[in-house]
């Protein structure tokens, strides 16, 4: 059994060039729990909330100054809306936020010594993912994972999520900040004024909770468990950022970019879901919700399915997840319990099935194995996922990237990573001897033929690719 | 889009691209000297490439390769050029071809890793020197004639030194190369998941970014590429191209064939396109070990010693010839039995032709590029 290997390749990201060897595997795991750092040195540089929702804000800003001034004087159809090269320009200032992060994620992945707890940060961004397709989420996107997620993989599912949906890039995502209660003050006041529509409700956050971050689609929730809660979640939204009349409510000393409850916004009453009656009390009815459905055992299911497979394979052994779902009902979603019944169990440590590496964590174990810098300096790290496929915090949906391998195990895919690992290679040359780094990288999984395909390489620059490139190293 | 090296280089980089390629800032060139060192990576069968049809024991330890030269270009008695070579057959007829025969660095051993490092570093032993005997050369050339660059992603070690040495590599995701193709597919053979994969990608895949690919054409693009940038008056002087798919341990004939017509394509366009400057430029084309004397099973050849480098340009010393003391192909006279044994040392060859080229005194040239020896 290649323990070794699937310590550093399933559990983790890559065995590092300078990682001393792994002696008790599941030691070395468990020690990451406790180890783990929720603020790495590599994100430290990255702007904050503020700074990001600024650039937002002057955006904005800009877009309605121009619109003003369209309609106050006609003009030429081309001439109409926001001056091109300015909106290029602001566009850009959000856009570099996303840049910014996205390298620096790479960075803190490459360096970091508890590679296990970095998987499951990005295990969990993708979990409750947001995606940068979405204009209003672009610059957020990083924050998002980096304050919303990593201070929470190592505590409570049910904190983990609460954080995750009260985060500005989910709420804007799913587009909660503009659902506005159809009783509530705001807009009871605009319906009697009977000047336009009233606002309403947006279902959307509600509808992904319950479909994809707790319960699981089809697990007995209906349309009116639905409402119910999107019910509960308004008042809920962002300061500064959010379209609509609301932003004439947000409180005087809110910050843009900053969460907040308007009881003005918010659906009076006592709502009921999945039978339960949660009383109106303000901004807690939500979260008293979001508390039960993150111990509910649908919930604990789902969870304990999806990690079970992300560590497993396509089809998770029934075992695995009985067990991970047991242990999250017992612990009430307790996650380092969760975890260490994972590292205990017998199935993450098969050889057989096995996960085919996404291009991120086929990216990040490459860069861990070369001392020297593979990248250029100005490789903009965002354009490269992208063309690999998977573009950094942009599966396109609010379900994720899914976590198959044929996800990621396509014909083209598999040429563009022996391109890059061809490139890579190219750059490293013979600063990297690919014989003594195969034994390093893939331990007791490298086989006589890798070993020797590697030995026989016609340059020192073709045996990186080709380890690169080797069955072990593309799967984990 | 990812653009390939084939279609940037089709698309007529060397006119319309030439404003992004780096620049060489320097007043006027003080002569109009230039180096071209093309590297065989991979260990080139020097025996097929300048094939001894003249030693009584060729045939017998070629078997089905012993006629692998037919129809090429005699080189005296004893020599037969290999016939995909036709231009550079030419410049012999001219006096602008040299083969150095039975040459091979100080190396012994048959890594192709090691070996390299030898022949880029200069060492006397792999990993004994950290910059290599071009990026040495570079201290001794006068300011103007320093510019150097590599058809590379990276410095290669030969070109590493303490003079600022340029890259260029023509494309974002170059395309892999046919030879590691070869190799992924033999590793993939048993992987029922990889193997069909890598089945269907390699039939989409044109491939054409080696030499060898495409009939020869790609290794003509590479050389009109490599005259593009040498010719012009801020141009680079000193070159190092990088050649892959020379470890032809099965299927010889057709692959080493194909590889020559690259090389010999890429020659013609260097000196069809730097023109008048031929006169004033030598090409060393020289690889890190040879290969056995005897054909193996896999109608191919196997890791060996001693082997060929060529010479080539407007300015040779002793044009027209086949250097070599000919050590003789029987068994007893093999190096372990098995390989053509070094009667010459390759960093002699490289470092004589190198002083003559910039006349420079030779002893100062071999130490400065070979200082261990």
């Amino acid at each position: 059994m290649a323990t070794q290997y699937l310590a550093a390749n399933r559990f983790g990201l890559g065995r590092r060039f300078d990682d001393p060897a792994i002696d008790d595997p599941k030691a070395w795991l468990t020690r990451q729990i406790g180890d783990y750092d929720p603020a790495p040195a590599a994100l430290a540089g990255l702007a904050g909330r503020d700074a990001i929702a600024a650039a937002y804000v002057e955006y904005q800003g800009e877009r309605q100054a121009m619109r003003r001034e369209a309609a106050d004087m006609p003009m030429n159809a081309e001439e109409k809306g926001m001056d091109p090269e300015l909106r290029r320009m602001l566009r850009s200032a959000i856009r570099r936020h996303y840049v910014d992060a996205s390298a620096a994620r790479l960075s803190a992945a490459v360096a970091t010594s508890t590679p296990f707890p970095e998987r499951l940060v990005h295990f969990w961004a993708n979990h409750f993912a947001v995606s940068a397709d979405k204009q209003t989420v672009v610059g957020f996107a990083g924050n998002y994972e980096n304050e919303a997620i990593r201070p929470h993989v190592m505590g409570k599912f049910s904190d983990l999520l609460i954080s995750a949906a009260h985060h500005p890039a989910m709420l804007l995502y799913l587009d909660q900040a503009q659902s506005f209660g159809p009783d509530s003050p705001f807009a009871t006041r605009v319906r009697n004024r009977g000047k336009r529509q009233a606002p309403g409700l947006n279902e959307n956050l509600a509808r992904e909770i319950l479909e994809l971050h707790t319960l699981g689609v089809r697990t007995g929730y209906t349309q009116s468990d639905v409402t119910a809660f999107a019910k509960a979640l308004t008042g809920l939204t962002v300061a500064g950022l959010g379209r609509g009349a609301g932003q004439r409510l947000m409180p005087a000393d809110a910050r843009p970019g900053e969460t907040v409850f308007i009881d003005r916004l918010h659906q009076p009453g006592a709502q009921t879901i999945l039978g339960k009656r949660y009383d109106d009390a303000g901004a807690r009815q939500a979260e008293a919700v979001l508390r039960d459905l993150a111990v509910h055992p649908a919930t604990a299911k789902h969870i304990a399915a999806k990690l079970a497979r992300h560590f497993t394979g396509d089809e998770p052994p029934a075992g695995l997840v009985d067990r991970l779902s047991a242990d999250f009902l017992k612990t009430g979603g307790d996650l380092r319990s969760l975890y260490r019944t994972l590292i205990a169990s017998p199935e993450p440590w098969a050889a057989t099935p096995a996960m085919f590496k996404s291009p991120w964590d086929w990216t990040v174990s490459m860069l861990r194995a070369l001392k020297a810098p593979a990248l250029g300096e100005r490789q903009n790290i965002a354009a490269m996922f992208t063309q690999l496929g998977q573009p950094v915090w942009r599966p396109g949906s609010p379900a994720g990237y899914d976590d198959k391998v044929a996800t990621w195990a396509g014909s083209a895919a598999l040429m563009q990573r022996v391109e890059l690992a061809s490139r890579i290679a190219g750059r490293i040359g013979d600063r990297a001897d690919a014989r003594v780094l195969a034994p390093l990288v893939l331990a007791d999984a490298l086989t006589p033929e890798t070993r020797q395909a590697i030995a026989r390489a016609d340059s020192p620059g073709q045996g990186i690719a080709m380890l690169f490139a080797s069955p072990a190293f593309l799967r984990r | 889009m990812i653009l390939s090296r084939r279609s940037i280089i089709l698309s007529g980089i060397t006119v319309a691209a030439a404003g992004t390629l780096p620049r060489f800032a320097y007043a006027a060139a003080g002569t109009p000297k230039r180096l071209v060192f093309i590297i065989q990576r991979g260990a080139a069968d020097g025996l097929a490439i300048v094939a001894p049809t003249g030693d009584p024991a060729f045939a017998a330890a070629r078997r089905t390769l012993a006629d692998e030269t037919a129809g090429g270009a005699k080189l005296g008695g004893m020599f037969t050029l290999h016939p995909a070579l036709a231009t550079t057959a030419g410049l012999y007829t001219g006096k602008q071809a040299h083969f150095a025969h039975a040459v091979a660095t100080g190396y012994r051993d048959r890594s192709h890793f090691d070996g390299q490092n030898m022949l880029e570093g200069g060492g006397s032993r792999p990993y004994g020197r950290d910059t290599g005997w071009v990026g040495r050369l570079l201290t001794l050339l006068p300011a103007a004639e320093r510019d150097a660059i590599a058809i590379a992603p990276a410095v290669p070690l030969a070109l590493r030194g303490t003079v600022q040495v340029g890259t260029y590599a023509p494309s974002r995701l170059p395309q892999a190369d046919a030879d590691l193709i070869a190799r992924l597919t033999a590793l993939y053979q048993d992987d029922p998941l990889l193997h069909p994969l890598w089945d269907s990608a390699v039939k989409t895949q044109e491939l054409a970014s080696d030499i060898g690919g495409n009939n020869g054409r790609n290794g003509a693009d590479l050389g009109k590429l490599a005259a593009s940038l040498m010719l012009p008056a801020d141009g680079a002087r000193v070159m190092m191209i990088e050649t892959g798919g020379w470890d032809t341990h099965s299927g010889q004939r057709g692959r080493l064939a194909a590889q020559l017509r690259g090389l010999d394509q890429l020659v013609g366009a260097l000196q069809t396109g730097l023109g008048p400057a031929w006169k004033d430029t030598l090409v060393i084309v020289a690889t890190e070990f040879g290969r056995t004397v005897e054909v193996n099973g896999t109608g191919g050849t196997d890791h060996g010693t001693a082997s060929t480098a060529m010479l080539l340009g407007g300015g040779l010393n002793e044009g027209g010839r086949v250097s070599a003391d000919w050590p003789g192909l029987g068994t007893a006279a093999r190096y372990e039995g098995r390989d053509l044994k070094p009667t010459r040392s390759l960093e002699s060859v490289i470092a004589g032709a190198v002083a003559h080229h910039y006349a420079i005194d030779p002893k100062r040239v071999m130490k400065t590029l070979y200082p261990d020896t």
